[in-house]
């Protein structure tokens, strides 16, 4: 295990040097850090001269390598518009899209579960054809018609939930900002979580069920109502668990993925988070932004990924003797 | 003698979206105490779904459409879901084909033998685990403390099966469907487990079916032989009967094809022909269409009586 887990983190600093790379180059080619710093009233000549003083001319992989180094230390370079350096910027802006993302997948990984095993062990009855039936549509809708869908009836309509906005937050650990402790904060998050999850959960719910329906297919499966096992058990425990591991694999990827469908939910129900943040970079073209949040995302994604399969090992005995080796 | 198993006119039918395909076609045979039956035949003869439907355990859409299957006096196919899990596994235990695809691959062995005894009993964990070591070593497991904690994977073919057959004892079962346990097993492995389980039968005093193809198996474990072919069974009789005196036309097909059984230079017998599927199944005698006795009558379906050798056979060309 100890191996393994070893091989996985090379492997994720791997993956982070190349994040890191591809950013760099965006910066480099798309960005004048020169006039993000003086303006435009400065002669060819003084600019020159700051050129020179910021490395600007070395040698691209140089100043790759300038930019690794001072990354490492957490320093990815300042945002013009807001005048601050990026990791301030996106440290305020993290807690509402983590929190975000984080309900969203509690919804997924609630619901999911339930609704697939179930689907998977009574194919025909109705309740099943009503799952599958939904999640059809829950994965075709887009998630901004969802959200506006979402705003439209409990906002507009009903007048149940407040349609923008994260509400009263409390701070917590002198950073970050929780919207998960205070009643207010828990009705703002209810819409954007639901949006977030539409896509995501009908994925699950069917992944659950295909993985789960050929499982119970197999000779083991087969050898287990043989045996005598109660249902619940033959189910619950020789199904799923075999289940679980082809959903870990894609299921985990697609949790680092929802981090960046935030842009979209963020933007509809102005949730101030990295998603809205990346848009309004993009538009007002604060380049150290949009790369510090390409790298903040890949490195989150990278993250997620080490850990899922990290717990991948743990269920999987046969990964675990791979390790051991 | 007492009987252990007795099927009555069982017929097992496969609903699909038109038609009904009959894979068990009207059989009756039965299992004294402690007595060992080979069920043989070709592929897709019916043999594993008569041995799945004895514990009423046949995959979709198979259904048992009538006949009855009683175990010691008891009619245990008109048995609840929860009568019939009590049975199964405990007082009837099945091994299957191939040992690489039955056992969980991500469940220790201890905990794929525990569950099986905590799902008929109600015992303390340590009388649960004295049991699984106990019948560990009944199957030769070396060290079998050391073994519970390992998976699956962590084993050869022949020990998996040894494992199966392990789990299948757990419970002190006085009947065991083998289902064709050695097909994938290397020819060498395969005698060891034969010889584990005709022992352990003996020991034991359990009753065994032996589900397979392979007569030359058949022939040394068993003390009871029926010949099925297209659903139905078309000869029965005690082994030394049937492999030396056999009296349907498939029988003798099937033996004459023997390759140890022919003479050095002669060419091996076949049958001609293939059996045919379950929609094909001509009216009358199925094997017709093969047979090189086929006459008229033939049309008619024969049924399965004692004829002079002592057998029982299904054919109008046998006295």
């Amino acid at each position: 295990m100890f191996a393994f887990t070893v091989r996985r983190v090379a492997q994720a600093i791997l993956v982070m040097l190349i994040i890191s790379f591809i950013g760099f180059s965006i910066k480099h080619n798309f960005g004048d850090p020169v006039r993000e710093l003086v303006g435009e009233r400065v002669t060819p000549q003084e600019r020159a001269e700051i050129r020179e003083k910021l490395g600007l001319n070395d040698p691209f992989l140089v100043q790759y390598g300038r930019f690794l180094q001072s990354a490492v230390h957490g320093d990815l370079g300042r945002s013009f518009f807001f005048k601050k350096p990026v990791t301030e910027v996106i440290l305020a802006k993290a807690p509402a899209t983590l929190e975000l993302v984080f309900c969203a997948s509690l919804i997924v990984i609630g619901l999911s579960i339930p609704m697939g095993i179930y689907s998977a062990i009574h194919p025909k009855r109705f309740f099943s054809r009503l799952i599958m039936g939904f999640s059809i549509v829950g994965v075709s809708v887009p998630v901004f018609l969802t959200a506006i869908l979402l705003i439209y009836i409990f906002s507009v309509e009903l007048g149940w939930l407040p349609s923008f906005g994260r509400g009263e937050t409390v701070r917590l650990f002198g950073f970050w900002d929780s919207g998960l402790l205070t009643r207010d904060g828990l009705l703002h998050l209810i819409m954007p979580s639901i949006a977030l999850s539409s896509i995501m959960l009908p994925l699950f719910i069917r992944l659950i069920r295909s993985e789960m329906m050929e499982v119970l297919e197999t000779e083991y499966v087969k050898f287990a109502w043989a045996k005598g096992l109660k249902p619940r058990r033959v189910w619950y425990v020789h199904a799923f668990k075999n289940t679980l591991l082809p959903v870990i694999t894609v299921g985990g990827v697609q949790l680092g993925i929802m981090v960046a469908f935030t842009i979209l939910t963020e933007t509809v129900f102005q949730w101030q988070g990295m998603g809205a943040m990346f848009i309004e970079s993009v538009s007002r073209a604060d380049t150290a932004l949009m790369v510090s949040y390409i790298v903040v995302v890949g490195f989150i994604f990278v993250v997620v990924n080490t850990m899922v399969d990290l717990i991948y090992g743990i269920v999987n005995p046969t990964v675990r003797i791979a390790g051991r080796k | 003698m007492d009987k252990l198993l007795t099927i009555n006119n069982l017929n097992v039918d496969f609903t699909l979206r038109s038609t009904t395909l009959r894979a068990v076609n009207n059989v009756s045979l039965s299992v004294n105490k402690s007595e060992r039956l080979g069920i043989v035949g070709e592929s897709g003869a019916g043999k594993s779904v008569l041995g799945f439907s004895i514990i009423n355990l046949i995959s979709k859409p198979g259904r048992i459409a009538s006949g009855t299957v009683m175990l010691q006096g008891e009619e245990i196919s008109s048995y609840t879901y929860e009568q019939m899990r009590q049975i199964r596994g405990n007082r009837i235990s099945m091994i299957f084909q191939d040992p690489m695809m039955t056992l969980n691959p991500v469940l220790t062995i201890g905990e794929q033998m525990r569950e099986t005894i905590n799902a008929h009993a109600s015992m303390s964990a340590a009388d649960v685990d004295a049991i699984c070591l106990e019948k560990l070593r009944k199957v030769y497991i070396p060290s079998p403390e050391k073994r519970l904690d390992q998976y699956p994977h962590e084993f050869s073919g022949g020990m998996r099966q040894r494992i199966i057959i392990a789990i299948s004892l757990l419970t002190n079962p006085s009947l065991i469907i083998a289902d064709e346990p050695t097909t994938a097993l290397d020819v060498t492995i395969q005698a060891e487990i034969m010889d584990l389980l005709l022992e352990l039968c003996e020991t034991e005093h359990m009753g065994l079916i032996l589900i397979t193809h392979d007569l030359a198996v058949v022939s040394q474990v068993t003390q009871r032989i029926a010949v099925m072919y297209a659903g139905s069974i078309v000869e029965q009789g005690a082994t030394e009967q049937l492999i030396t005196n056999p009296q349907h036309p498939y029988t003798k097909g099937l033996l004459g094809a023997l390759p140890q059984r022919a003479s050095r230079d002669g060419r091996l017998n076949q049958i001609p022909g293939v059996m045919p599927g379950l929609a094909k199944i001509p009216e009358g005698c199925s094997f017709r269409n093969r047979c090189s006795l086929a006459a008229d009558i033939c049309l008619t379906q024969p049924v399965l009586e004692e004829k002079t050798s002592g057998s029982q056979v299904a054919c109008h060309m046998v006295k």
